[in-house]
């Protein structure tokens, strides 16, 4: 282990070089450009034995990506925002066919008006899409979460993205602690493909139409499949903190003993909301903060679990579902606790988009609102758009 | 609450605002200290003004906001002094370091600072002599750590230093040239 400073991207760039896959095929775009870039270097300079496919666009990138990964390679790429979008139909092909292929992506809003910063719209976009997926609070994360997230991915035969928020994350340098090469190979262990395109031995057949006398089969055994995945996270989560004195809960909890409301958010904002709830706490104020890790496959009955304690919890989007009814993460929060019989009062607020800048100030203002719904026992404002001009 | 050490680097694009800060923050870390070293992304253009910024802590750094209230601000070039209020948000008993060829006390008038304090160095004309280039930002790291102290000297030095050897891979003349000038900025800076 030794101490390094590195960006998100170069955090992302590193574990790459350390996880040494056999394929990358990768195509440029802001904020992620420099994971790519940093990454073909160690690929020019012989640092790693990955084959690097220089492709002419995102939806190439996962295409090769996809056929490498049926090939029985080790597969990651990396990309954000536009990039995604345009992997769009690939990605969806990537997890039916159970390819474990792994993306380090940036989190960066979606055009139009066009934008490079930071808002989680682009992987909200393709949540139903059959990767699990992880949100990073900082720059470390970003490294160990890239790792175990192969892990799981190999596991379970289940694609994952790993992503960190654009400029934010991408582009700060933190101090951060590195794992050994051997360390890491160690950890995630040779890949052996359940099938291989490229063993001869055993011919078959890949991508194949499928109709409706199987595809639901397929489908349904694909949504199984899909729910071991927290499990296989949890162990490799855990093995991981064995291996670094790091552990990564799925659903975090901060400061929630004896809290009556909490804030419920991901990325950065929630390591922010941390000092936050340390100055609260330090005035006798009955504040926590649950931080949504995991977000695909959603780790139901942990949020749940947890959420089901307070009295308010405000949820934090840093996206919008444009149905009029706030963010991805409030409506699946509101429809997970429907059954619960001990609920919060659950508000949401909107921020961020386009990398608007979130403070302190901000974040404690949310404390202060859900303290006045769980006095109150009444909900004011349902959904909040926070820092826009021209609205409280 | 923690406490942290916050620097705001003011310069123009190419000037090197970003590579600074990034020098100084692992400068910093080789001292021991958590850091965040982060540019403030815009339209980039040559010429255009920029801003980057430091955060050091002597405990890891959670908070990943824009730095509003800095201890230090760094300006790469006194022509900003004209355009930009490169006082906004300096907390009061903090430090601002300007690269001007004006004395210090004509600085300090001329930004109407009472609180802070304001120190100057010719980094331009240090970069001319010693690097043949007027690129003033490592320069101005040698400047900086004399006026705040808040890093240990030899240490910073020493981590610079091999930060440059890294990446002007055995390029010696670059590497001296440059240790050279932040030692000579360290030495010329003038604190009012």
């Amino acid at each position: 282990m030794k101490t390094v400073a590195k960006t998100g991207n170069e955090a992302m760039a590193y574990a790459m070089k350390q996880i040494n896959p056999d394929v990358v095929a990768a195509y440029p775009i802001t904020p992620a450009t420099e994971v790519v870039q940093i990454f073909s270097n160690y690929v020019a300079d012989g640092e790693v034995d990955t084959e690097f496919v220089a492709v002419e666009s995102e939806h190439s990138a996962l295409s090769a990506c996809v056929g490498a990964s049926i090939a029985g390679g080790r597969v990651m790429t990396s990309t954000s925002s536009q990039g995604l979008a345009l992997m769009h139909e690939i990605l969806y092909i990537a997890a039916g066919n159970r390819l474990p292929i792994v993306i380090a992506l940036v989190n960066r809003s979606l055009s139009a008006p066009i934008n490079i910063h930071c808002d989680h719209s682009d992987t909200m976009g393709s949540r139903e899409a059959g990767w699990m997926h992880l949100y990073c609070a900082n720059s470390q994360e970003a490294y160990d979460s890239l790792i175990i997230a192969l892990k799981t991915a190999e596991a379970t035969a289940v694609p994952a993205i790993v992503s960190t928020d654009a400029f934010i994350l991408s582009h700060a340098m933190e101090r951060l602690e590195v794992l050994e090469y051997s360390d890491v190979q160690n950890f995630i262990g040779e890949y052996k493909p359940r099938f291989s395109a490229l063993d001869l031995e055993n011919p078959k057949t890949y991508g194949p139409l499928d109709l409706q006398d199987y595809f639901f089969e397929h489908k349904r055994a694909q949504i199984d499949d899909f729910s071991k995945v927290l499990d296989a996270y949890d162990k490799a989560a855990k093995d991981y903190a064995e291996l670094s004195g790091r552990y990564y809960p799925a659903v975090e909890e901060y400061k929630t003993e004896g809290a009556e409301v909490a804030i419920f958010a991901a990325g950065s904002t929630a390591d922010t909301a941390k000092e936050v709830v340390d100055d609260l706490r330090e005035q006798g104020r009955k504040v926590g903060l649950v931080r949504m890790r995991m977000w695909r496959p959603l780790p139901v009955e942990q949020i749940k679990a947890t959420l089901g304690k307070f009295k308010a919890v405000a949820v934090m989007d840093r996206s919008d579902t444009m149905a009029d009814f706030g963010g991805p993460v409030f409506l699946e929060t509101r429809g997970m606790l429907y059954d619960s019989e001990e609920k919060p009062l659950i508000t949401d607020y909107v921020y961020g988009l386009g990398g608007r800048n979130i403070e302190l100030t901000d974040i404690a203002r949310v404390y202060d609102d859900i303290e006045q719904v769980a006095n109150t026992g009444k909900i004011e404002k349902l959904i909040t758009y926070l820092g826009v001009r021209g609205e409280k | 609450m923690q406490q942290y050490f916050e620097v705001r680097w003011h310069g123009r694009g190419g000037q090197g605002a970003k590579t600074a800060a990034l020098l100084f923050g692992e400068a910093a870390m080789e001292t021991g200290k958590y850091i965040q070293a982060f540019p403030e992304y815009g339209p980039e253009r040559t010429g255009a003004p920029v801003k980057a910024y430091n955060r050091l802590s002597d405990g890891p750094i959670r908070i990943h906001t824009q730095v509003t209230d800095p201890d230090v601000v760094v300006v790469l070039d006194a022509s900003l002094l004209e355009s930009i209020n490169v006082t906004e948000g300096l907390k009061k008993g903090g430090a601002i370091l300007v690269n001007t060829q004006e004395k210090a006390e004509v600085i300090k008038k001329k930004l109407g600072v009472t609180d802070a304090k304001v120190a100057v160095v010719d980094a331009t004309k240090i970069a001319v002599e010693i690097l043949k280039r007027n690129v003033p930002n490592t320069v101005m790291l040698g400047a900086m750590v004399k006026v705040t102290g808040a890093l240990e000297w030899d240490s910073a030095l020493a981590s610079i230093e091999a930060k440059l050897s890294e990446k002007f891979r055995g390029r010696k003349e670059i590497i001296e040239g440059n240790v050279k000038a932040i030692k000579k900025a360290y030495d010329e800076v003038e604190v009012a």
